[in-house]
C-alpha cells in the first residue's frame, strides 16, 4: 500500500461522514473540520480502516480562536489533532471546534493510548473537557488553578497560596492584566 | 614525629622529644570559631536544578572547576545538605516542593539563589502567569548570583560570599548572627548595578546585627 493523496483521504472520509468539510493545509496535507459529534466515528475509521490505517496519534493540541482573523469571526476553542500512518506515510490532520462556553470534545484516547496525557494537557490549558476520559485532571499547574491559562481571556493571577506573584513595587509597562488569585480560597 | 628509617630529613635531637609542646601539635582556638571552620569547609549542597542554571552548576562540579577542592560535594538528600543551590526558574508549583526539601535540611542551613529566575523571575517575570518572581519568597536567601545563566566562576564568587557568611555564624554564640537575610532585603540588585555577588554580600549587616 502506498500512502494516499489529500484527495484521496478527503473523500473517502466524506464517503461515510459528509458533514466533514475538507480543507488543505499550508504544506498541502489534508485538514478535516470536525463537528464534535462525528469525532468518535471519524476517529475510528482512520484508525481502522486498512487503506487509511492512521495509527500513530502524533501530537493533541488546543487553539483558541477568539481574535483570529477568521471569517466568520468565532471565539470557539479548536482541538487540532495530526495523525500519521506508519504503514501508509501519510498524515491527515483534523479540528474539531467547541463552543467556547461549553466547551466538551469527545476523547479519542480509546483509540490513541497516546491521548491520555495530550488531553488533559489541552483541558488543564485550554478548558476543553474529554468526554470519556478516565482520568481528565490538570497535568500543568496545581490541581487547585483557577482558570485556564491558554485561554486569550484569561486572566492573570496576581498571586498563589498566599505568594504575590510580583515582587513588591514591581511594575510592567504593558503587561498582563492580572486580576486573579491563583488558587481557590488564595490561602495556604 | 618519629625518626623513621629511610627519612632523608631525620629531626635533630632533642627537637622533637615526646612531652614537647610542638611535637603534641596543640592548636588553641574558641568551639565557634573551629565549628564554622568546619562549616566554611565542607558545604555539602544539594543536588536541585531545574533548568539551564543546573548546567552550569554542573559544570562548576566537573574537573574544570572542581568546587570540590572547596569541600562542595553534592547530596542526593537534603537531610545530609547543608546548602541549596536553587539553580533555575521555579514556578509556584515547584517553590512549594522547593519549600518542603529547605524544611527537611537540618540547620544550619544556607541558600544560594542562582541566576535571574531564582532571583527574580528573570525572562519570565512580566508575561508569565505560572513562575514565581524570586525564590526569596518561599526560602530566605543568603546570597544572590545574577546571570543568565551565571558562568561558574559567578557561582563561586557567590560561594565565597556565602563563605564569608558561615565563617561569621556562630553554633554556640549569640543567635541573632544567624545569617539569613530577610528576604530580598539588602540584596537589589537593581541598586547595585555592575556589583558581583561578593560586593554586595559584604554590604550586609555586620556581624551580630541582622
Amino acid at each position: 500500500m502506498s500512502a494516499l493523496a489529500p484527495d484521496a483521504i478527503a473523500a473517502r472520509v466524506q464517503a461515510v461522514f459528509p458533514n466533514v468539510i475538507p480543507f488543505r493545509s499550508e504544506n498541502g496535507e489534508p485538514w478535516l473540520a470536525v463537528a464534535p459529534a462525528d469525532l468518535p466515528g471519524v476517529a475510528a475509521l482512520l484508525r481502522n480502516d486498512a487503506a487509511l490505517a492512521c495509527d500513530c496519534l502524533m501530537d493533541l493540541t488546543g487553539w483558541d480562536l477568539k481574535g483570529y482573523p477568521a471569517v466568520p469571526p468565532s471565539d470557539d476553542i479548536a482541538v487540532v489533532l495530526l495523525l500519521f500512518s506508519m504503514a501508509h506515510r501519510h498524515r491527515v490532520q483534523l479540528e474539531v471546534r467547541a463552543p467556547r462556553a461549553a466547551c466538551e470534545v469527545p476523547s479519542v484516547s480509546g483509540l490513541w493510548p497516546a491521548a491520555l496525557y495530550f488531553e488533559r494537557e489541552v483541558f488543564d490549558l485550554f478548558g476543553v473537557t474529554f468526554r470519556g476520559h478516565p482520568s481528565l485532571r490538570r497535568i500543568m499547574t496545581p490541581d487547585d488553578w483557577v482558570g485556564h491559562p491558554l485561554r486569550k481571556d484569561y486572566v492573570y493571577p496576581s498571586e498563589y497560596h498566599g505568594v504575590a506573584h510580583l515582587r513588591e513595587g514591581q511594575r510592567f509597562e504593558g503587561g498582563p492584566n492580572r486580576g486573579s488569585a491563583g488558587a481557590a480560597g488564595g490561602t495556604a | 614525629m618519629t625518626d623513621l628509617p629511610g627519612n632523608p630529613n631525620p629531626p635533630s635531637p632533642g627537637a622533637c622529644k615526646p612531652g614537647n609542646r610542638q611535637d603534641e601539635q596543640v592548636h588553641l582556638t574558641a568551639v565557634d570559631e573551629f565549628l564554622a571552620w568546619g562549616k566554611e569547609n565542607s558545604l555539602f549542597y544539594l543536588l536541585f536544578a531545574t533548568a539551564c542554571c543546573g548546567i552550569e552548576l554542573m559544570q562548576a562540579g566537573g574537573p574544570r572547576y572542581d568546587v570540590d577542592r572547596l569541600g562542595m560535594i553534592p547530596r542526593a538528600t537534603p537531610r545530609q545538605s547543608d546548602l541549596m543551590i536553587v539553580a533555575g526558574t521555579i514556578t509556584h508549583k515547584m517553590a512549594e516542593r522547593v519549600r518542603m526539601l529547605y524544611d527537611q535540611m537540618t540547620e544550619p542551613r544556607w541558600v544560594v539563589s542562582m541566576g535571574s529566575c531564582a532571583n527574580s523571575g528573570g525572562p519570565f517575570s512580566k508575561w508569565s502567569y505560572s513562575v514565581l518572581n524570586g525564590i526569596d519568597k518561599h526560602v530566605p536567601v543568603d546570597v544572590y548570583i545574577p546571570g543568565c545563566p551565571p558562568r561558574p566562576e559567578a557561582l563561586i564568587d557567590g560561594v565565597m560570599a556565602l563563605r564569608e557568611r558561615v565563617r561569621r555564624y556562630r553554633t554556640l554564640g549569640i543567635r541573632d548572627t544567624v545569617p539569613h537575610v530577610v528576604a530580598g532585603a539588602g540584596c537589589d540588585f537593581g541598586s547595585h548595578p555592575g556589583k558581583s555577588a561578593i560586593e554586595i554580600a559584604r554590604q550586609l549587616p555586620p556581624e551580630g546585627k541582622t
